[in-house]
């Protein structure tokens, strides 16, 4: 595929993340930190949120589950999520987050749940687009052009 | 609160109805009051009735017993008569007595008698002397009907008679039924009897007739009947005339219409006979009394009755006093009901305002705390579009998208300024803000805050100027940051509404400054003295004559004379500063000026169209200031200028930390200017005050002139006294003194700066306030400093003047630069647990040359910053498991405190004391933490465990630049 035509997939693929409400500025932030001695920092970061979260979201359905909730724990995981999505610029799991917490605060564990749907449904959305965007860049490196800037 | 609020709703009781509310207990009660009425009228009733018949008996029975004396007297008469009689008619022979005699003695007697009409004596004839005494009298007997008798055994004709009976004479007394068994009872009884009642003759009135019997010879009290019958010689007879009789009697009593007597004959009890009264039972009956009477005949009852001729009038009392009484009680219980619903009112209404107070206070609160969530709602996505911003104007962009993106980030940081205002007084309003207690030094900080404005002075062509007297002490305990802050807002106000003329802040110590009265403050209110000459900063009228120059000198000479004494006073803690902000821009208006403090407040609606701004500044101004214990006021004058004065309570700095913002670099220069002299030229004595002040910090002696000839005599006469040394070196001329007429002054300004290479030509200084005095300057002197004077840019500028440096102005490094040199070669550690966090924070740190190590745990953080460690400083999660940021910190801290003193230990024991100069920084590593939560993780509880400040996540640029060079700023670079 003709690499102008992938970074031009790229531009626009990445504008509407960032227009859908999807990334924030912290993820700008994150691609200017990559330089040349960590060419792959973001999918680095990316991964290793992608795990966290996973974890974390695995985490947070077997503390609901339990017949005594934890409300403590879960703020807590939740927190964390939060902290991560803030730091990789995940704008949308951050907002699910911070609706969690406030359910959480209230001790509402039907809407903890709903929460949690929602915060899964964000996360895999965030995912599958992220994942979307990393496979357009490997194709670019691929096809040998360099990622354009924004 | 909403459960206080419950609480609270029922400890006070609804206002229900209550049981004795009802209609059911009215009627009650008006029953009640009924019976209550009913039982007094009732006893008074039996009362008055009670009393009615006591008189009713008492009157009777007097009656009764004068009827009865009454009665006994005549009897008694009638049986004297009848003694006398047989005394002389029958014992006397010829008989002493006829007609005539009797007639005229029963006349003579009757008064004695007033009960019979008359009396009459009747023989006792038997038939066989019938024939005998009818020829002796000369009359046949007759009977009552006025014939002649018919044979009878025997007759009892009559004799005698008074005159009122006359008519008597010769009647048959047995031929009346009643008469006749009269006579015989009479004569065999031996008393006086009665007859039944009947109509008398002639008066047809009723009456009785009373009998007596006359005996001729002396007879046996037990004689029997018989022989009393042979014994009779006659009777004598009486008519009781008892209706007039009784009638008479009564006439005389008292109350004699009131009662209704009746007397009977009750011989027949079962047919009582009226002797007297009315027939049917007349008068009031259920009331009666009898009474006996006994007129001495053993065979007859009589009795009298008595009875009220009307029922007895209830009296009035009966009813008006249970009345009064049932209506006492009425009202005493309308009162009480009356009470009792205005006290239940009063209750309701005040569990009403207690509900009101409650839900206004709620209110409250809820608005705080939205303001305070909105606010930080906004931050979040302003953060967002100022980060973008940063970005773009990394990009190439070309000059307008340029000016357009810098205008966008401008406002942005005004909006989160304004933003901070609004944080800053939900804060204060809800108590959550704490005075800290730090040392400082006040004059760098008014030096910082004036450096803040004067860019926009300048463009304006404003003067600024700040004058601390001399007595305020260098270093104070205080918050600086609150204190900077009102400074800031009160500048800022100024500045925005100030086009000519000046803004001068003072400071003095309040103890000294209350010279000069409120009261005489007010004499110019109205610009009635406007033709004085004003002398101030600018020269242009400022709205409090307080900072003009005659009262500016009196504080300076208090000063003067103060700065001596006040060591003794040293031992005094607490200093009260009084801080004026005067500015000479468009006031306030009258109408305006009380609700200057109201926040959202100013002066009206077209001041934010001109001017902009939200008028908050002055409302978290005055928060600040009375909670740092004073007060703030002001004056203005519309179109003069305000002038905003505040007092501020800090505590004296015993421990002099020279370590202030100046720096050491600044104390270098200060040792360098240290008895220099310059001369000052200005016309203006407040304005060379402050150009004193400033010179005078930096240890600069100055001498003031007034015109330009006495300055150039100066400085030439100098000269030529060859005292090189002591000579001024420098001339600062104020720009509004270098006019185009002083044609001296300038043709020497244009020799000097010619003749720059000649040593001692004094270097001439132009102080200017806005960009235009710069131009113009530049031709004449050597440099031009430009307002606001601040001790280090004078410092800066006499430093070029006399190196003569001839290099442009150091430009101030950009900021991701500077970060950078910050930075660079930096160990630097940083603590998180999480993962992406870790790793993002890690590589922003990278970018910004600094070398980094990573930990997931307070644990590993601790174990990594075991003494001695190489780092410089330390980043640090506040959330994490098993060990947080705070506890981590603390646990650092403690092992400092342990090894510093455990150096201390060691350096004591050392004789020689190689070590005692060890830097004690070493030991302190700056922690900062990293919190994504700005509100909840307050900087006050970062500081209470030993942290030097906080960044919030995700780093921004701006942000870590403050935080870092705070610490590292604050250390010099000593190792790297």
């Amino acid at each position: 595929m003709d690499v102008r035509l992938l970074q031009r997939q790229w531009v626009d693929h990445i504008s509407a993340l960032f227009r859908e409400g999807f990334l924030d500025a912290q993820f700008t932030r994150l691609q200017k930190l990559q330089d040349a001695s960590t060419p792959d920092f973001v999918v680095e970061v990316v991964t290793l949120y992608f795990e966290d979260a996973d974890r974390l979201l695995n985490n947070l359905w077997n503390t609901l589950s339990q017949p005594v909730v934890d409300f403590k724990k879960v703020d807590a995981q939740v927190h964390r999520l939060k902290g991560s999505s803030v730091s990789i610029g995940a704008q949308r799991v951050k907002n699910a987050c911070v609706c969690f917490i406030i359910c959480c605060e209230e001790g509402d564990l039907e809407a903890c749940f709903g929460c949690l749907h929602r915060l899964k449904l964000e996360f895999t959305q965030w995912k599958s687009k992220l994942e979307a965007l990393f496979r357009i860049e490997q194709q670019i490196v691929a096809a040998g052009g360099s990622l354009p800037m924004i | 609160m909403v459960n206080v609020c419950r609480a609270m709703r029922s400890a006070i009781p609804s206002a229900g109805r209550r049981w004795w509310q009802t209609w059911t207990a009215w009627t009650l009660w008006i029953l009640l009051m009924l019976v209550v009425w009913m039982v007094i009228h009732c006893y008074n009733l039996a009362s008055t009735m009670k009393t009615a018949e006591e008189a009713l008996v008492s009157m009777c029975d007097k009656r009764a017993r004068l009827l009865e004396d009454q009665f006994a007297v005549s009897v008694n008469h009638a049986h004297e008569l009848a003694i006398l009689i047989s005394t002389f008619h029958y014992q006397k022979n010829p008989s002493a007595m006829d007609q005539e005699t009797f007639a005229f003695y029963t006349g003579m007697t009757a008064f004695e008698r007033p009960l019979l009409t008359g009396v009459a004596y009747a023989q006792r004839v038997l038939h066989s002397e019938r024939e005998n005494f009818e020829s002796q009298q000369g009359w046949t007997i007759k009977t009552m009907k006025q014939e002649p008798s018919p044979v009878q055994d025997e007759y009892a004709p009559v004799i005698f008679s008074q005159e009122t009976v006359f008519y008597l004479e010769a009647l048959d007394m047995m031929s009346g039924e009643e008469d006749r068994e009269n006579i015989l009872m009479a004569r065999a009884t031996g008393k006086s009897v009665l007859t039944n009642p009947f109509r008398l003759l002639e008066s047809n009135h009723l009456g009785v007739v009373l009998t007596f019997p006359v005996y001729r010879t002396g007879l046996p009290q037990d004689a029997t009947i018989e022989e009393r019958a042979e014994a009779t010689a006659g009777y004598l007879g009486g008519a009781f005339d008892v209706e007039s009789l009784v009638e008479n009697l009564l006439r005389k009593l008292a109350g004699n219409q009131d009662i209704v007597v009746n007397v009977y004959d009750v011989t027949n009890i079962s047919d009582p006979l009226t002797m007297y009264g009315p027939s049917n039972s007349e008068g009031y009956t259920p009331l009666s009394r009898v009474s006996m009477l006994d007129f001495g005949d053993p065979f007859r009852k009589h009795q009298m009755v008595c009875r009220y001729s009307q029922k007895p009038l209830i009296p009035w009392s009966a009813i008006t006093s249970p009345t009064g009484l049932v209506v006492i009680l009425m009202l005493v219980a309308y009162i009480l009901y009356a009470s009792q619903k205005r006290c239940v009112m009063a209750m309701e209404d005040c569990r009403k305002m207690e509900e009101l107070k409650f839900q206004a206070e709620a209110a409250d609160i809820a608005k705080t705390q939205f303001l305070a969530t909105v606010s930080h709602e906004i931050r979040t996505p302003m953060n967002g579009v100022l980060g973008m911003l940063d970005m773009l104007l990394d990009t190439d962009l070309n000059l307008s998208q340029k000016d357009y993106a810098q205008t966008a980030q401008v406002c942005g940081k005004a909006l989160i300024a304004l933003i901070n205002e609004v944080l800053d007084r939900a804060k204060i309003e809800a108590g959550m803000l704490e005075i800290e207690a730090v040392p400082f030094n006040l004059r760098s900080i008014l030096d910082n805050v004036l450096s803040l404005f004067s860019a926009t002075s300048r463009e304006k062509g404003i003067e600024l100027a700040v004058f601390v007297s001399d007595n305020v002490p260098e270093v104070l305990t205080g918050d600086p940051g609150k204190f900077r802050q009102i400074i800031t807002n009160l500048i800022g106000n100024s500045v925005k509404f100030t086009e000519r003329g000046h803004i001068l802040v003072q400071v003095h110590l309040a103890k000294h400054s209350n010279i000069p009265t409120e009261g005489n403050a007010c004499s110019g209110l109205n610009g009635l003295d406007a033709g004085k000459k004003i002398n101030t900063l600018s020269g242009f009228e400022a709205a409090d004559d307080r900072n003009s120059w005659e009262n500016f000198k009196m504080l300076l000479s208090n000063d003067a004379s103060q700065v001596n004494g006040f060591s003794s006073e040293k031992d005094l803690k607490n200093v009260t500063l009084i801080v004026s902000v005067e500015d000479t821009g468009i006031g306030i208006p009258f109408n305006a000026q009380d609700r200057v403090f109201t926040p959202f407040m100013q002066a009206d609606s077209s001041t934010s169209r001109n001017y902009g701004g939200t008028g908050i500044g002055l409302s978290i101004s005055k928060c600040l200031v009375e909670l740092m214990g004073g007060k703030i006021n002001f004056k203005s004058k519309p179109n003069v200028g305000s002038t905003f004065t505040f007092t501020a309570v800090f505590e004296q700095c015993t421990e002099h930390s020279g370590r202030d913002s100046d720096g050491p670099p600044f104390e270098n220069v200060l040792a360098r200017f240290k008895g220099m002299k310059v001369v000052l030229l200005d016309k203006r004595p407040v304005r060379s005050a402050v150009t004193n002040y400033h010179l005078h910090r930096l240890g600069i002696n100055v001498e003031f002139t007034q015109n330009s000839k006495m300055a150039l005599n100066m400085l030439s006469q100098k000269k030529g006294s060859l005292r090189i040394g002591t000579m001024p070196k420098i001339l600062l001329i104020e720009m509004d003194c270098l006019s185009n007429a002083d044609v001296c002054l300038q043709k020497q300004l244009l020799e000097w700066k010619q003749n720059d290479h000649i040593l001692d030509a004094p270097k001439v200084i132009l102080l200017g306030t806005s960009e235009s005095d710069k131009a113009k300057g530049e031709s004449l002197v050597d440099i031009v400093i430009m307002k606001p004077l601040r001790a280090s840019s004078v410092a800066v500028c006499l430093q070029q003047a006399l190196e003569m440096e001839n290099g442009s102005r150091k430009e101030l490094p950009n900021r991701p630069v500077f970060l950078g040199n910050l930075l660079s070669g930096k160990n630097i550690l940083v603590v998180d647990d999480n993962k992406v966090n870790l790793r993002v924070a890690a590589a922003t740190l990278k970018k910004y040359g600094a070398k980094v190590e990573c930990a997931e745990s307070g644990k590993d953080a601790l174990s990594l910053l075991t003494l001695p460690h190489k780092f410089d400083a330390c980043f640090m999660d506040v959330q994490m498991p098993e060990m947080d940021g705070f506890e981590a910190t603390r646990q650092i801290r403690m092992m400092e405190n342990e090894s510093r003193a455990q150096a201390r230990i060691k350096a004591a024991s050392s004789p020689n004391g190689f070590h005692r100069e060890e830097p004690p920084h070493e030991q302190h590593l700056p922690i900062l933490a990293m919190t994504a939560d700005v509100i909840l993780t307050t900087y006050e509880e970062c500081l209470k465990c030993g942290m030097n400040g906080y960044v919030s996540k995700p780093f921004d640029n701006e942000q870590l630049y403050q935080a870092v060079a705070r610490f590292v700023a604050s250390k010099p670079i000593a190792g790297s």
